[in-house]
């Protein structure tokens, strides 16, 4: 399989309009005669889904949730990027890319990273005309803050609540158009696998979550907005609903699995507090805009926060702002959390011995508990809610977890899969990031994506298909739903002694240890070989009770749990291949004498593609060169 | 920590419900109330019993699912969303009483877990600005007072998870539509369709079966987001500027 990007040819700046232009039109009149499944909506998949219905695509939207407004995306706290330069620090759409495909390593295609970049723009401006109502300065224009790893202030933000805001912006526009008839939404909906119909994507088999019935779906096209993976850690940041099975189900039916093993782990979250915990909540790092990081010079173990003020300046190690002076406590995401966990490595981490400082007390000296307060209170009353402890008073107290995953489902610049009339946005595609994303980019890769993108690549795919439907009569369909029918059935009937969560939390420790912030030749052999015997176990061993026909959501989480699970052993397999360190994904075999992350682009300039080749078979690898015509690779620094 | 539960369990929305009892052993205080409840339903699963079928997702106190009436109140005793409740509120072995939200336009679909879908359609009868993707004026365009925008971001932060409706002795919804109502007719992006929109989601709402609000404030006082009753001064006045003028909507349709 040649995989082809379909990277519009000539310069950067003018690839994404000539591309514009050269893609065909659905003539207005028959654009009504096109049938579009949206599946998820989060940003990408609600803003996808608005944009379709406006433009007279039938739309079906499913979501898992009760209501779409529930998406995932509605808990990022940051910010969003744009190039818009209205802080006139030297911003401009060539430095967002350029920092993008810097920030994630030189892992990600320059073509599409600018076609980012460059509708960034556009999605403020969109976001506005909502009514979302993005902070703004005394003189009435939109306020910007500066966000992890970028030396420019162009992240907009409402409060520590923009993904709520502007979630709830393309949840608008999507109501507008349930309203207006052009989308047909199904909430408590699962989607369970795809349909190919004469090669092409043309259907979905899902689950009602609250009858249980399993259903068919025809379109003519389908999009995947499902959202990425990080909850086969068990532990993450991710929303307990988070999964791969839409994704995971279309890589087995045919679409290449791009770069799996790009996992980010987030450094500002609220430690483990117990073997209960079930979830890892995330501290905006935009707390590092004025936090600053520290551990005692010498390890003090068990140090509580309520005691960290005894503690003299002479005696702590600001370790970002020593090791990094020019970016201090700023560095990329990558690059601070692996610092925290290695204060932790030599016995210097603080509380459970897991955990750095995140200290406000400069800040509050400088600017006034009121300042700080209104930039942050309400990521401050989170973290006393969860930890009982006051961060005005004493400094929070941080550790990396596990937040975001680069890879997902490989999509061509007009974001198909390998399968055509299957398409994947947002997080759930593997496209923008490269190897490490930068902070307050997965909503702008979100609603770029849905907004900006979607709406122009699809007409040239359906515009050379005829607008006749397919029936869900056809046999395609029914072997599908038999096969999901099968999967229910023999979940109901192994009732095994574990539950479906004890299965999940082994595999997330497993993950964790072996495939999470460091990953080694030996451990990843070791996760790839327990990986498979947790498999077996789980598919003799499981429990769970109830009916196919009913609110089952035992049954939701081992359909779940069954597809992290072989998910998991690819990503495994991917870190054993990739024997480089890059952005995320950090090999200890591979770094620079001063323990950074050391690329090796004469050989891994490219994203892994997989494919699958049948049940408990290897999968193939397949390589798409990444070509890098403007910006030449360099070790990056951030000293 | 020993606490004792009492939980209302209920097949499907055709059957009837009743409390069951529960105990649990090892409670530790730092848990979450949803992590007690899985822990709960990690024990019934190994002793044979059907988990206790609940709605949550973000844990993190924004997505709004998490919905449950605790001991006679929504979200618990703090003014908070359930998920981010924690058992170091409670004492050691209290008693424990979890009911789904009780309200007519919430249908109780299984246990704890209720049909909200009834919110969905009042956003669809008008919580938008009727703009298209693309054409749109550049964002600084128009601007819009610091003070004006934070208030909009107050009614906007409402997270749709119905505790104003659980709380209100007549299940209304008026704090919910309110918010919307509010932060589209605070912001100027709002204001050419604000009296439409207005009469559209409160006509929905009244035919989805929400009670009428007697300024009681039991939806302030509970709700997690800290969404004030002014957005339901403002909303009548909202209401009343419209139906006073020119306008004639019908839900449906419109003429």
């Amino acid at each position: 399989m040649k995989l082809d990007s379909k990277i519009p040819e000539g310069p950067l700046a003018e690839k994404w309009t000539k591309h514009k232009f050269n893609l065909k039109l659905v003539n207005p009149a028959n654009k009504r005669k096109y049938d579009i499944i949206v599946v998820g909506t989060g940003l990408a998949g609600a803003s996808a889904a608005a944009s379709l219905g406006e433009l007279g695509y039938n739309v079906k939207a499913f979501c898992f949730q009760d209501s779409p407004r529930r998406a995932h995306s509605i808990a990022a706290q940051g910010g969003i990027n744009a190039a818009k330069n209205y802080q006139n620090d030297g911003d401009s759409v060539y430095r967002l890319f350029y920092d993008t495909i810097k920030g994630g390593d030189y892992r990600a295609r320059e073509g599409n990273v600018y076609r980012l970049a460059e509708v960034s723009v556009n999605i403020i401006d969109q976001c506005v005309a909502q009514g979302v109502p993005f902070a703004r300065e005394y003189g009435g224009l939109l306020a910007n803050r500066s966000f992890g790893g970028a030396q420019v202030s162009r992240t907009f933000y409402a409060r520590g609540q923009t993904g709520q805001q502007l979630l709830l912006g393309a949840y608008s526009a999507l109501n507008r158009q349930i309203a207006n008839g052009k989308v047909t939404m199904y909430t408590r909906s699962e989607m369970l696998d795809v349909v190919i119909v004469d090669g092409k994507a043309r259907g979905i088999i899902t689950r009602d979550l609250v009858s249980g019935k399993i259903e068919s779906h025809s379109a003519h096209a389908v999009l995947l907005c499902t959202g990425g993976y990080g909850n086969v850690f068990f532990l993450s940041t991710n929303a307990k609903g988070s999964n791969v099975t839409a994704a995971w189900r279309a890589h087995k039916k045919g679409a290449l699995f791009g770069n799996p093993c790009y996992t980010q782990i987030h450094p500002t979250c609220i430690p483990v507090s117990g073997d209960h915990q079930s979830k890892l909540t995330l501290m905006s790092e935009s707390l590092r805009n004025d936090g600053r990081v520290w551990v005692p010079k010498v390890a003090r173990p068990g140090l509580k926060a309520k005691d960290a003020a005894a503690i003299p300046e002479a005696d702590r190690d600001y370790f970002l702002e020593r090791k990094y002076p020019s970016f201090g406590n700023l560095v990329p995401r990558d690059v601070a959390s692996r610092n925290a966990k290695q204060m932790c490595d030599e016995g210097r981490g603080v509380g459970s011995g897991l955990a750095v400082f995140l200290d406000f007390a400069d800040a509050i000296k400088r600017d006034g508990k009121k300042t700080i307060e209104a930039k942050y209170g309400n990521l401050f009353d989170m973290y006393q809610q969860i930890t009982g402890d006051n961060p005005y008073e004493a400094p929070m107290m941080i550790y990396p977890a596990v937040h975001y995953t680069m890879g997902g489902l490989w999509v061509d610049y007009n974001l198909m899969t390998t399968v055509p009339g299957l398409y994947a946005l947002g997080e759930a595609n593997f496209s923008d990031h490269g190897a490490n994303r930068l902070g307050a980019s997965a909503l702008m890769q979100g609603l770029a994506d849905g907004y900006f993108v979607i709406p122009y690549t699809i007409g040239d795919y359906l515009a050379g298909l005829p607008t006749e439907k397919v029936s869900t009569d056809r046999p395609e369909f029914k072997e599908a739903i038999d096969k999901v029918n099968g999967t229910v059935q023999k979940f109901l009937s192994i009732k095994g002694k574990k539950t479906v969560d004890e299965f999940h939390r082994q595999l997330g420790l497993l993950m964790w240890e072996f495939c999470g912030m460091s990953r080694n030749d030996a451990g990843l052999k070791e996760a790839k070989q327990k990986i498979q015997t947790l498999k077996t176990e789980f598919w003799k061993d499981v429990n769970v009770l109830g009916g196919g026909n009913e609110l089952n959501q035992e049954l939701e989480k081992a359909m779940r749990v069954a597809d992290f699970i072989e998910l998991g052993e690819l990503m495994v397999d991917d870190a054993l291949n990739r024997t480089e360190s890059c952005g995320g994904h950090f090999r200890e075999e591979s770094q620079t004498p001063d323990g950074e992350a050391l690329r090796k682009d004469d050989q891994f300039t490219y994203v892994a593609a997989w494919e699958f080749k049948g049940e408990n078979q290897p999968e193939e690898l397949h390589k798409e060169p990444l070509v890098f015509e403007n910006v030449k690779l360099t070790q990056r620094s951030y000293k | 920590m020993k606490i004792n539960l009492k939980i209302w369990r209920q097949k499907n929305k055709d059957t009837k419900g009743s409390f069951k009892s529960y105990q649990l052993d090892h409670v530790s205080a730092d848990m979450s109330f949803l992590e007690m409840l899985d822990v709960l339903n990690n024990e019934l699963i190994h002793k044979g019993e059907e988990s206790v079928a609940f709605d949550h997702d973000c844990r993190e106190g924004i997505c709004g699912m998490c919905s449950l009436y605790i001991n006679g109140r929504p979200h618990g005793p703090q003014q908070t969303t359930t998920c981010q409740l924690h058992m170091r509120t409670f004492k050691d072995g209290e008693t424990i009483v979890i009911e789904p939200w009780r309200a007519k336009a919430f249908p109780v679909i299984r246990d704890l877990v209720v049909d909200r879908t009834a919110f969905d359609r009042i956003q669809q009868a008008g919580g938008y600005v009727s703009v298209n993707t693309g054409g749109v004026p550049d964002a600084n365009e128009i601007p819009i007072a610091k003070k004006v925008a934070d208030e909009a971001f107050d009614s906007a932060a409402c997270i749709g998870c119905g505790a104003c409706v659980a709380a209100c002795k007549n299940a209304s919804a008026m704090l919910f539509v309110s918010a919307k109502v509010s932060q589209l007719a605070l912001l100027p992006q709002g204001k050419p369709e604000r009296k439409e929109r207005v009469e559209k989601m409160v006509a929905q709402m009244d035919e989805e079966g929400f009670g009428a609000c007697t300024n009681t404030g039991a939806c302030e006082a509970e709700c997690p987001k800290g969404i004030s009753l002014t957005n339901i001064a403002r909303m009548n006045r909202e209401y009343f500027g419209a139906i006073t003028t020119s306008y004639e909507v019908k839900v449906g349709g419109g003429d």
